[in-house]
């Protein structure tokens, strides 16, 4: 059985201005341990998808179509009954991780608090479980770590907090919203690495959102393009980047600047299929 | 290419910071040493790609080369005067030549100047006596030169798209036909096919007016592409310098090493087997 | 070149213009005090009797002969010594908002320029000027226009001296901390990078982009002035007889209403609630069209 199953989702916003059709008819499927990429430059709707999917969106949003998590339709569900997965069985981490952490808590108390309220846990066992996935992620003297507070990890650390304190529950899917793009390259790849061990380990699904072509190609058996908040194409990664069939992603690869390769002229995206779709 | 034009020697920027970890109840500073003894020379023509991690201090270098930072030590020798050491009047001459291009398009943009008033600031400064007349029209050749509609000189930056706003400040750059132009991280906020766009202008700008760069950015890929030579940071020092094609192909220095083998590359294969490049050396690393 | 045509470009002003007359609390704030304003001076025009002027006939039997009646002109009835309360309560109107008004203005020209250069120049200077304001805003207000008022006699020019002294203080600290922030941004860098003088930063980049907070605090300060104006005269130190303000009708209306002369407090309340509620609206309609958040 597929962990998500998304069909035609499609977000509106209405805006004093008018709605404003932010996704239209989206369709993807993730199997269990899967990772899927999104991939779009900003206004093409990749993060408001995953709000969408999670519920996530202001109130002036709606969504229509269908997101079956594990067979069970979620899509819509009244907020109670959605916190419930939010929280055991779909995770989220953001690109900045101080909007999800509290600059006045010490992290073993965000850590334990999940555990405690989510799972009945004892504080005891909550902390001892807390320091045991800020290891899982890779925090060295996490033993010590945990009891400081939010400002005193740098970036990076900080995301790995965030990683822990998503993983705590165990969630079978884990959408990362741009995880890495505040963060330096060296960073990236040590991040990006851990996530996909983190994933062997844990067998959790990922969709992994993000601008950046190149950690796509590394990271993910299936990808999404989006553009303007449609799909461009949808298939495997290693397929789309050997031979993309839109012209767009074509674009978007070919105006990357590479390491490995020297070219004069950066070529540009052409939005010449925008005008051909239509006519 | 053989006279530099800016030569920086021992460039030094050290701050006080508050030091949260000092004993007794009066706060204390301490020195962080945001560019620590850094030398290069930049030569006519030339552009030099300077690059490192997020606090390396490659923009507070950036910065003290042109006087909003003051340096702490070292000097940097323009056309063979030391900038560090000129009055303030004749360092108003010298920024006529050293413009400057930044990170934010929109926020590098007064939000309640139009187009027009924000690219001809620099000749209002410069050439006071210039007519009104005679300014509105460089400032529309200069709009058309980076490849915007000169008709929209009375727009506001809210109403350009981000890779539009980094044209107008491209052009405000530009219009005091200077011989160096700062570029601190120009296009890294900007969309993938945004940035192809606007590194291509620069690229074709500076081979028309054989102006010099320094670009800044922590992006390797695009430094690699814009730059004849690469210059990398690391924690206020330089770890290593040489063309392009050197640093990236045969790097010497260990962080060098590590920053080419984290840059992403688009390409499955090549990608996966970086991965597990990596992970063997954090294993080994690890005993 | 000359003969291409320009696309008019939509500024932040006009944007936030239309964002304004967009909300209705704000628009309906600023056509109720419009016309208050107005009748505070046209209004004149129409009365019968000055403010000065007492009506003898009425004098000593005002619960009776003084009710509001368009027959006697008295249209809002008089006051106890039989003066009329129309005249007395536009020229108080007047009064009140003069009050207002120039406080207000005393405390965005003196605020903004004290705040931006303290915040623009910063270091010790911004350590001494803002611990001045610190020290002023430390000395106790009200006690202050009170002794002036009793030490140098009432009078209005004593009034606004008073408000004016210490109605900049908050402004000041306000457009500080706006500067402290502007001061930072790129744009403001980049006109230091191409060498744009001190003085001229100030004014093209920093001040231009202070208004919309100096605006939205500014016509919150008005009514606060009222306020201030109309407590001291209420303690009776305000501004001398025969000018009233609305602080002192709504004082002598509250000590006569047990003698059946509601009118004589209602009269001046209805005014001075409108308008300030208007303000208010209309401070409220200027911070969301302007908040740089929504944008």
């Amino acid at each position: 059985m597929n962990i998500l199953d998304v069909k035609n989702l499609s977000v509106k916003f209405d805006t004093p201005d008018g709605v404003v059709n932010a996704v239209n008819d989206v369709s993807f499927s993730l199997g269990e341990g899967k990772t899927l990429a999104i991939v779009g430059e900003s206004g093409s709707g990749k993060s408001q998808t995953a709000f969408g999917i999670l519920g996530l969106l202001p109130k002036n949003g709606h969504t229509a179509g269908s997101v079956k998590y594990m067979g069970t339709e979620i899509l819509n569900l009244p907020e109670a009954e959605m916190n419930k997965y939010r929280a055991n069985e779909i995770a989220m981490i953001f690109q900045d991780p101080m909007t999800s952490l509290n600059p006045y808590m010490r992290i073993s108390k965000q850590l334990t608090e999940v555990l405690v309220y989510h799972k009945g846990m004892s504080q005891a066992d909550a902390l001892k479980e807390s320091i045991r996935m800020l290891d899982a992620v890779q925090i060295p003297d996490a033993a010590n770590r945990v009891r400081m507070y939010p400002h005193e990890f740098s970036g990076g650390m900080r995301q790995r907090v965030m990683i822990a304190m998503s993983l705590l529950c165990g969630p079978k899917l884990l959408i990362a919203d741009e995880p890495t793009t505040a963060l330096d390259v060296t960073v990236q790849a040590e991040i990006m690495d851990l996530l996909i061990d983190l994933q062997e380990d844990f067998g959790m699904a990922i969709i992994l959102i993000t601008h950046d072509m190149g950690i796509v190609a590394g990271s993910c058996e299936d990808t999404l393009v989006m553009f303007g908040g449609n799909v461009m194409e949808y298939q495997s990664t290693v397929d789309l980047f050997k031979n993309p069939q839109h012209p767009y992603t074509r674009g978007l690869l070919e105006a990357v600047p590479r390491l490995d390769q020297d070219v004069d002229t950066l070529s540009t995206v052409s939005y010449d299929f925008l005008t051909g779709a239509k006519s | 290419m053989s006279e530099p034009i800016l030569s920086v020697r021992d460039m030094a920027v050290h701050f006080d910071v508050r030091d949260d970890d000092a004993p007794g109840l009066l706060t204390k500073t301490k020195k962080l040493k945001a560019v620590d003894g850094v030398s290069f020379d930049l030569m006519a023509g030339e552009t030099l790609g300077i690059v490192g991690e997020s606090g390396c201090g490659k923009s507070t270098l950036a910065r003290a080369i042109i006087r909003l930072v003051d340096a702490t030590a070292g000097e940097a020798i323009w056309m063979g005067r030391d900038l560090l050491k000129l009055s303030d009047a004749d360092m108003l001459a010298v920024r006529k030549d050293i413009q400057m291009i930044f990170q934010d398009p929109l926020a590098s943009l007064n939000p309640r100047m139009t187009a027009g008033e924000i690219i001809a600031e620099p000749l209002k400064t410069h050439f006071k006596g210039m007519k009104k007349a005679e300014r509105r029209e460089k400032v529309q050749r200069m709009m058309e030169k980076v490849g915007m509609d000169p008709t929209l000189i009375n727009r506001y930056p809210h109403e350009f798209s981000g890779g539009q706003c980094q044209r107008i400040g491209i052009a405000r750059a530009l219009i005091t036909n200077p011989k160096l132009i700062i570029c601190d991280e120009p296009v890294s906020a900007l969309d993938v096919s945004v940035q192809a766009q606007v590194v291509n202008l620069l690229m074709k700008l500076q081979k028309e007016l054989g102006i010099s760069l320094l670009f800044i950015a922590h992006d390797l890929s695009v430094v690699k592409h814009i730059s004849n030579r690469i210059m990398v940071l690391y924690f206020g020092n330089v770890v290593e310098v040489g063309t392009s094609k050197q640093v990236i192909e045969d790097p010497q220095h260990a962080y060098t090493k590590k920053l080419i083998a984290s840059v992403p590359i688009p390409d499955p294969e090549k990608e996966m087997e970086r991965r597990v490049e990596r992970r063997a050396k954090r294993a080994a690393a690890a005993k | 070149m000359n003969n291409i045509t320009e696309v008019k470009g939509r500024s932040l002003w006009s944007d936030a213009r239309r964002r304004f007359f967009q909300n209705k609390a704000a628009v309906a704030g600023l056509i109720a005090l419009t016309t208050i304003v107005l009748i505070s001076f046209i209004g004149p025009y129409f009365a019968v009797w000055s403010n000065e002027e007492i009506d003898w006939d009425v004098m000593g039997s005002a619960a009776t002969l003084g009710m509001p009646s368009f027959e006697s002109g008295h249209y809002f009835g008089t006051d106890d010594l039989g003066r009329d309360l129309y005249s007395r309560v536009l020229q108080g109107t007047r009064v009140s908002l003069m009050v207002g008004v120039i406080g207000a203005g005393i405390s965005v020209l003196v605020g903004t320029i004290y705040g931006t250069v303290a915040g623009y120049v910063g270091g010790r200077t911004d350590q001494i000027m803002m611990r001045t304001v610190d020290i002023l805003m430390s000395i106790p207000f009200m006690f202050v226009i009170i002794l002036l008022l009793v030490v140098f006699g009432r009078s209005i020019g004593m009034l606004f001296l008073g408000i004016g002294l210490l109605s900049w203080l908050d402004m000041s600290r306000i457009v500080r901390g706006q500067t402290l922030s502007l001061k930072n941004k790129e744009f403001v860098e980049a006109a230091r990078a191409t060498g744009v003088s001190t003085p001229t930063i100030i004014m093209r980049h920093i001040i231009p982009n202070l208004l919309g907070i100096v605006a939205i605090y500014a016509t919150l300060l008005v009514p606060a002035m009222i306020l201030t104006e109309s407590f001291i005269s209420f303690l009776g130190l305000g501004v001398q007889e025969p000018l009233t303000s609305w602080g002192a009708l709504i004082s002598e209306g509250a000590g006569t209403i047990r003698y059946d002369t509601e009118w004589q407090l209602i009269a001046p309340l209805i005014f001075f609630v409108i308008t300030l509620f208007s303000f208010f609206f209309i401070g409220d309609g200027l911070r969301d069209a302007l908040d740089p958040k929504d944008r």
